[in-house]
């Protein structure tokens, strides 16, 4: 049945048969500015709007539409329906539309600032920005703000589309003036071309053709701009990156790795480093489903096998020897905050950098950025839309570019450990060799060495609840036993920690984080002393416990909760806190002005209303016991004193 | 459902009869499932080349991030897209995931043979699932239940197999150009344990940095063509000789007039009303689905090249052919937050 079928390859018409290539911009300015009337104006004035659609839009402008009985050109790009009935455009939509010449992809992001965080989305994979400005109202604060994020991101290219050039009468005029405030404005951004252009997206002027409205105006259209300017990254003058993304093994033969070529090029035969070991070999291979390729280039998703066979696996990156990036474990980057809950210092994030994921941690917030006027504001911590330069630390050396140099390798996302949420979007700065200097020994006496000379397995018993729910009387008796059976224990709590060690720290969410990490430290380095450690903070957030647990060997960790309801610490109140507290006189009280989040499946739980603290210390001491028994090499002896 | 074979290229044109069709249907995918390494394979442009790249790194990530990801494959020309990006994204490995086809029992029976020819001569690794309940409930595209087929069959079936079989990352091939409210939707995207998506609380997605962590039961859907638009699925289909169900190319075949749409009557279980005949129009469709939801389009295009034609010339949606959609745009959200893919 050959006959039936059409083998030839297959050509296609000659409307996209050019070699086109594709651009990525994205539209932002003010609310109102009218940035999805221009977009839906491109549509329709390239005829890309299809007869359904545009009757939909018909329809739907008769109910939501803010022109009467004109078709709201808007609601071809504003999609979900919040945004629909509130006549706002609330989150990143992504439109795609094709001329002969090019293919776009354009990302509208909301004018709101609370909403900063989605304009920074469309920003980190646009090569361009079209800046919408309201003739009327000329520069706005959102304005600056939104230029500042496209130059924090990377943008180089900017077009300042001046709209609603039909409102006004003396258009030439203001026009320029325009042009000078966003120059004098923008000379502290890293622009490299900023093309203005004045326009009505309503009407369609100088949108698509050359409007016959602004004699004045001798450039380009806004789709002839788009169409033939250069902007795009260009990544391949860079120097070699390619992060590994996957091990390939189908067989004992082949070992590949997938990837994409981030910057730069490579050609069999080449050298590659593996940056963070430093080990090299050569590319024997470039292998993809089509062919095996001589080279290949950034934006290219191939396989490559190497010569020799040397430790590499997902998270890697395979660099130029001759220009190697920065391998640190600590480096300074400016950081958006996209989560609603704030950024802590001192909390562990998962932090994800090209195709690696490790923990990490903001060890210092050096300053906020006001991106209304670029002032730098000293802060504790980042809210929701904020931006800040930090240190950072990671879990182990990573390799990385400045952003500013390279934006695919110096660019990471934090992930909030224990919601999940993509909580910061971060540009790396620079390295900080600091890190390099502090080299870690080997101890020769280790904590089992230690252990094993007092007879006892080490643990950290970390009591957590609410104030006043008896916490430290319960320690202190467990302590007690456990010292009467010939266990060497130390105690901490706010007493001794608070007064020395914490005493520069206040109850601020930002200030309970970092007390718990450096508690957490401690009781870390007295378990390695070979000590049973308990620990009494109200530790009110899951992370910071989970941190500690993270710190220790499994099983290390016990995680004590003592459980009394807020009604009933209220009740109790033995040192007044409470009704202080509720008197307005202590700010951020656990319970009351601060959340407490309860362990989800803590190793003992303590009815501390029904139990009291001497059986609710009988059974810790007995669960202590019970675990120095399984272990009888390092714990004999204690058995007879249970 | 299961079976062997490996990769390259055909096109497909459909002008024989029935019998003849399936035969030469299996040698053009025998074909297809050859992979040639001749050096001829043409370039593909480089919008394509860039759209091809990133859709085969978010697959790798899928891959090298989840724990037991599934492809949904639902037999249409963008699941023929994705499969061909998933068999380059994983060469010389096979794909190491399986896929799934959430069977209505209301697909077009031309639909249900090309499936199983391409699993069987790619050798994929194909689950079938059909959501028993509700036949058992008698839900059907017609009478008092239709409003509750989608629903019911494709929805409630989908979210029965994830669950059963475990799956934490399901791909599936919906592009964003597709329906404005699809316009905002993340190529990683986040379901609660309920399969819910909230549009409201989406996580930010900068750069090719995708969030993939989750919690145990919760799972994400991924979109690896969420940059493309239909254009480019074709222009890739013929570049990449991609083989796609003949119900794409145009020929005669039976249909009725119904709410303004063309149904195809490809089967006796289509009711028709009094004074309905079906008459013989030459015809094909530019999305298939269930069959009795599927709307038609009258078309001369026999080939790849002529349906790219007639797509640049069409003054209509691709979607306007589903009947699913038309009550309210604002269907689809509604649809998408209840678990839809």
């Amino acid at each position: 049945m050959e006959d039936t079928l059409d083998v030839r390859a297959v050509s296609p018409p000659p409307a996209v048969k050019a070699e086109k290539s594709l651009l990525r911009f994205l539209t932002c300015g003010s609310v109102d500015d009218g940035k999805s009337t221009l977009i839906g104006r491109l549509l329709c004035d390239s005829q890309l709007v299809e007869d359904d659609q545009m009757a939909a839009v018909v329809r739907d402008s008769v109910r939501h539409g803010t022109l009467g009985e004109e078709a709201d050109l808007a609601l071809l790009v504003d999609g979900l329906e919040a945004e629909r009935e509130q006549g706002i455009t609330i989150d990143v939509a992504y439109r795609y539309f094709a001329t002969p010449r090019r293919s776009f992809i354009v990302a509208d992001t909301p004018g709101h600032e609370q909403y900063t965080r989605n304009m920074a989305t469309g920003a980190s994979t646009a090569d361009l920005a079209v800046v919408l400005v309201d003739m009327r109202k000329g520069i706005l604060t959102q304005t600056m703000r939104h230029s500042y994020i496209c130059s924090l991101l990377g943008i180089r290219s900017i077009v300042l589309a001046v709209n609603k050039i039909d409102l006004v009468s003396d258009a030439d005029e203001m026009f320029r003036r325009i042009i000078a405030d966003y120059h004098r404005f923008a000379a502290a951004l890293d622009f490299s071309a900023v093309v203005p252009i004045p326009i009505s997206a309503r009407y369609g002027d100088n949108v698509v053709a050359a409007s016959a409205r602004t004699p004045w105006y001798r450039g380009p259209s806004l789709l002839r701009h788009l169409e033939t300017v250069d902007a795009a990254q260009n990544e391949r003058q860079l120097p070699l990156r390619f992060p590994v993304q996957r091990v390939s093994r189908p067989n004992a033969d082949f070992r590949g790795y997938a990837g994409t070529v981030a910057s730069g090029r490579i050609a069999v035969g080449d050298e590659v480093v593996v940056a963070a070991s430093g080990r090299s070999s050569r590319v024997e291979r470039i292998v993809t489903f089509d062919r095996d390729l001589p080279r290949a280039t950034a934006g290219d998703a191939v396989t490559l096998t190497l010569k020799d066979e040397i430790d590499i696996g997902r998270g890697d990156l395979l660099v130029a020897p001759a220009a190697r990036p920065e391998v640190a474990d600590q480096f300074s980057a400016h950081l958006l905050w996209l989560d609603e809950k704030p950024l802590l210092p001192g909390r562990s994030y998962l932090l994800k950098i090209g195709t690696r994921t490790l923990p990490a941690q903001v060890t210092t917030l050096k300053h906020k950025i006001d991106i209304n006027t670029l002032a730098q504001r000293p802060g504790r911590t980042l809210d929701l839309n904020e931006i800040g330069l930090c240190n950072l630390s990671v879990a182990s050396p990573v390799a990385f570019d400045a952003y500013m140099d390279n934006p695919r390798t110096g660019a990471f996302i934090l992930i909030d450990r224990l919601s999940n949420a993509t909580a910061g979007a971060g540009m790396i700065a620079f390295g900080l060799r600091r890190a390099s200097n502090i080299r870690r020994h080997a101890h020769l006496v280790d904590k089992t060495a230690r252990a094993s000379l007092m007879k006892q397995a080490p643990c950290v018993l970390w009591f957590t609840g609410l104030s006043g729910s008896g916490k430290s009387t319960i320690a202190n008796l467990v302590e007690k036993a456990l010292h009467e059976a010939g266990i060497h224990t130390m105690l901490l709590d706010g007493d001794n920690i608070r007064h020395g060690v914490n005493r520069d720290l206040g109850f601020t969410d930002a200030d309970r984080v970092e007390n718990i990490r450096r508690a957490g430290e401690i009781a870390k380095l007295l378990a390695e002393a070979g000590l049973v450690v308990l620990s009494c903070f109200i530790s009110p957030f899951r992370a910071e416990r989970e941190m500690v647990r993270g710190q220790l060997l499994p099983g290390e960790f016990v995680e004590i909760f003592v459980d009394v309801p807020l009604k009933e610490c209220i009740r109790r109140d033995p040192k007044g806190l409470y009704a202080k507290a509720l008197a307005g006189g202590i700010a951020n009280f656990t319970g009351i002005g601060s959340p407490y989040e309860a362990p989800q499946a803590p190793d003992i739980l303590i009815d501390g209303r029904n139990e009291t603290p001497e059986m609710a210390a009988a059974r810790v001491v007995e669960w202590v016991l019970a675990r120095h028994g399984e272990d009888d090499g390092s714990a004999h002896g204690v058995n007879d004193a249970g | 459902m299961i079976v062997h074979g490996c990769s390259d290229p055909v096109q497909y044109r459909e002008s024989a009869p029935a019998g003849g069709v399936e035969t030469s249907l299996v040698a053009a995918i025998r074909r297809y499932a050859v992979r040639r390494d001749d050096g001829q394979h043409p370039q593909l442009m480089p919008h394509l080349r860039w759209l091809e790249a990133e859709s085969i790194e978010i697959l790798r990530e899928v891959a090298a991030e989840f724990r037991k990801p599934v492809m949904l494959y639902s037999i249409g020309k963008d699941s023929g897209v994705m499969l061909h990006l998933a068999r380059k994204a994983f060469f010389p490995a096979k794909i190491p995931f399986p896929l799934l086809h959430v069977d209505t029992t209301w697909k077009f029976r031309e639909m249900i043979s090309f499936r199983d020819i391409m699993a069987r001569e790619l050798g994929l690794d194909l689950l079938v699932h059909v959501n028993r309940d509700g036949i058992a409930r008698g839900i059907s595209p017609f009478g008092p239940s239709a409003a509750l087929h989608t629903e019911v069959m494709k929805t409630e079936g989908l979210k029965q197999a994830l669950d059963a079989h475990g799956f934490d990352a399901a791909i599936g091939g919906a592009r964003r150009d597709e329906e404005k409210s699809r316009a905002k939707e993340r190529v990683f995207s986040f379901r609660s344990k309920q399969h819910v998506w909230d549009p409201r609380r989406q996580r930010p997605e900068l750069w090719n940095l995708f969030n993939t962590a989750i919690h145990d039961g919760e799972s994400v859907r991924v979109f690896p063509l969420s940059n493309w638009t239909e254009t480019d699925v074709w222009t890739y289909i013929a570049s990449e000789s991609i083989p796609v169900v003949p119900l794409y190319f145009a020929r005669p075949r039976p249909v009725v007039h119904r709410s303004g749409a063309l149904i195809m009557v490809d089967d006796e279980r289509l009711p028709l009303d009094s004074g309905e005949r079906p008459e013989t129009r030459m015809i094909r469709f530019r999305t298939l689905g269930c069959y009795p939801l599927s709307g038609a389009i009258e078309s001369e295009a026999t080939n790849v090249d002529e349906i790219i034609d007639e797509m640049l010339a069409s003054t209509t949606s691709e979607r306007q052919g589903r009947l699913i959609d038309h009550c309210e745009s604002k269907s689809m959200e509604r649809k998408k937050r209840e678990g839809y893919f």
